[in-house]
């Protein structure tokens, strides 16, 4: 009894000044994020539905009211889904043989991926257009080898954002899964070989399950960057194809439409946040079962 | 048989990958040494004549200064404010650390240009009208989820006890943060860093709409010259900027190993 009452005291000033250490180290970079992060985000919401006079709703009447802003949106989300479809469809099998190599070649692999994700994204949209236009390098490689005979138009095609977006994004969709791959056990396919189960069952039932969190945090970060991807729709489409992206860019930069261009933001950044929270919640999921 | 056809199956994809990933690049490097100003195959000999004309690029120097400036300015700042923050965060002693954590590392999945038309905005409403200091703070929010993500990651392994330990011996707890901690962190110092200069460095998104007629970073001249004239100077200049890149990767394999980066960038 006197014991907890002496020690009281003693401890008590202790904690504190930890806590208030914490609270000191935590302060710049809380300050940062609210005041360059979250007060700005929370100012163009505030842009977005306030007019002339006073609050209005023009402006998002103005996107999900008219058939050519509702293809905008659409465009957005098409490009986002068929990179992350795509990109999916190459990185899942690739991690394995990423995590499968050794020495050299791994250091090889593992520089492809890094190499191009540390060069500008402006740099490689460049290099598809060098690589699609009708003289280009894939025309005159296509053309050489008989496939061909007159060349087609690549450049300013859905085709070439579509391969120049999925190029580019690719390694933010193997990293994450590669991470996981890699502290997969191999043992576990050889326990569920021994168990009865058939490969195509340990995949599915074993492999599948086991590396789902990368594979939700590779997809999550793909969608959102390719569907407000700016510089790759404008060097490889152009205007005939608008995404919300281009939208709040000619808003800002050319019409002169903060209102306008502060509601497609608001409704770019509504889909970032969705994907984020999905894959925050699918990715907690499994464990909780 | 299925096994062995996965294998085959995997190695495709990965070999495929690597090619498709290396292509663009490889045609940006051939591109630079290309004799005329249409890039055409067969390539008929080699030049430098666009390498000599990149430091006569229309206001190259300056948006080259501008953009390291910025790069070195906000990964130093991010690299000290993130660490703090990741220290609180990992020891325990932060209320609601886990929702913070998380704050800090949301910008990453934001869409670039929807925060830079939010600063735009912000900065004109408070009269904020510097355009450096502007570029400088909005990199920050670019580069600091970067560092907090890294140093949350490599703090979670790191023992505080060695700190504590230091202090028994007579260090001051600053004097153990920078003679204990920061050395056995090197690793993600350095895997941080270089993530948050690159991503400053080839920041466009938010940087387009602070930017003004005289103050323009790399980046944004690059868009301009592509739009503009592409000749292959650009190509010449974004090979020079991939070389340095190589060295610096390269650099960074040989201190910790890029697959230690690989696992890290989760």
């Amino acid at each position: 009894m006197s014991q907890a009452v002496l020690a009281l005291p003693v401890s008590q000033p202790a904690i504190d000044r930890e806590r208030l250490t914490a609270f000191g180290f935590a302060l710049p970079s809380f300050l940062i994020l609210s005041l360059v992060f979250v007060l700005p985000l929370a100012l163009l919401l505030g842009v977005s539905v306030i007019g002339p006079e006073g609050p209005t709703l023009a402006n998002y009447r103005r996107l999900f009211g008219t058939a050519y802003y509702l293809g905008v949106i659409w465009n957005s989300l098409r490009l986002g889904l068929l990179t992350t479809i795509l990109t999916l469809a190459v990185s899942y099998p690739a991690a394995f043989a990423l995590v499968r190599a050794r020495g050299g070649v791994r250091s090889l692999l593992l520089a492809t991926l890094f190499l191009p994700l540390a060069a500008s994204v402006i740099v490689k949209a460049f290099a598809w257009t060098i690589l699609l236009r009708s003289d280009g390098v894939v025309n005159q490689a296509l053309m050489a080898l008989g496939i061909i005979e007159d060349p087609i138009r690549m450049i300013f095609t859905e085709t070439a954002l579509i391969v120049g977006s999925v190029n580019i994004f690719l390694p933010f969709m193997i990293l994450p899964i590669y991470a996981v791959v890699a502290q997969l056990d191999a043992r576990l396919s050889e326990a569920a070989a021994t168990l009865g189960a058939s490969p195509l069952v340990a995949f599915a039932r074993v492999i599948v399950p086991l590396t789902l969190p990368g594979v939700i945090a590779g997809v999550a970060l793909v969608f959102s960057l390719s569907v407000s991807a700016y510089v790759v729709p404008t060097l490889l489409i152009g205007e005939r194809y608008p995404t919300l992206a281009t939208t709040i860019a000619k808003a800002y930069l050319l019409a002169r439409e903060p209102g306008f261009g502060a509601a497609a933001g608001v409704v770019l950044l509504a889909i970032a946040i969705f994907v984020v929270a999905l894959s925050t919640q699918l990715g907690r999921e499994p464990a909780s079962r | 048989m299925i096994t062995r056809l996965a294998i085959a199956l995997s190695w495709t994809a990965a070999i495929g990958v690597a090619l498709f990933l290396l292509a663009p690049l490889l045609v940006i490097a051939a591109a630079s040494f290309s004799p005329t100003p249409v890039f055409d195959l067969p390539i008929e000999g080699a030049s430098l004549r666009w390498y000599t004309r990149i430091g006569r690029l229309d206001g190259f120097w300056p948006s080259l200064f501008l953009s390291l400036q910025i790069a070195l300015l906000s990964t130093v700042i991010s690299l000290v404010c993130g660490t703090l923050a990741a220290i609180a965060i990992t020891r325990g002693k932060l209320p609601a650390a886990g929702i913070f954590a998380t704050a800090l590392v949301s910008p990453l999945m934001m869409p670039g240009l929807v925060l830079g038309i939010a600063l735009l905005q912000y900065f004109r409403a408070i009269g904020f009208t510097m355009t450096w200091s502007a570029l400088l703070v909005a990199h920050l929010v670019v580069t600091l989820p970067y560092v907090a993500r890294t140093m949350i990651a490599g703090l979670a392994r790191f023992d505080f006890t060695l700190v504590e330990a230091a202090r028994t011996l007579g260090c001051t707890y600053p004097g153990g943060i920078v003679r204990v901690m920061v050395p056995a962190l090197a690793p993600s110092f350095l895997i941080a860093g270089l993530f948050s200069f690159l991503a400053s460095f080839d920041n466009y998104p938010v940087s387009i709409f602070l930017a003004d007629v005289r103050t323009k970073t790399l980046p944004i001249r690059m868009l301009q010259y592509i739009e503009e004239a592409p000749d292959p100077t650009l190509a010449a200049l974004s090979t020079l900027i991939l070389a340095g890149t190589i060295v610096l990767l390269f650099a960074s394999d040989r201190m910790v190993g890029l697959h230690r980066m690989a696992g890290t960038s989760d």
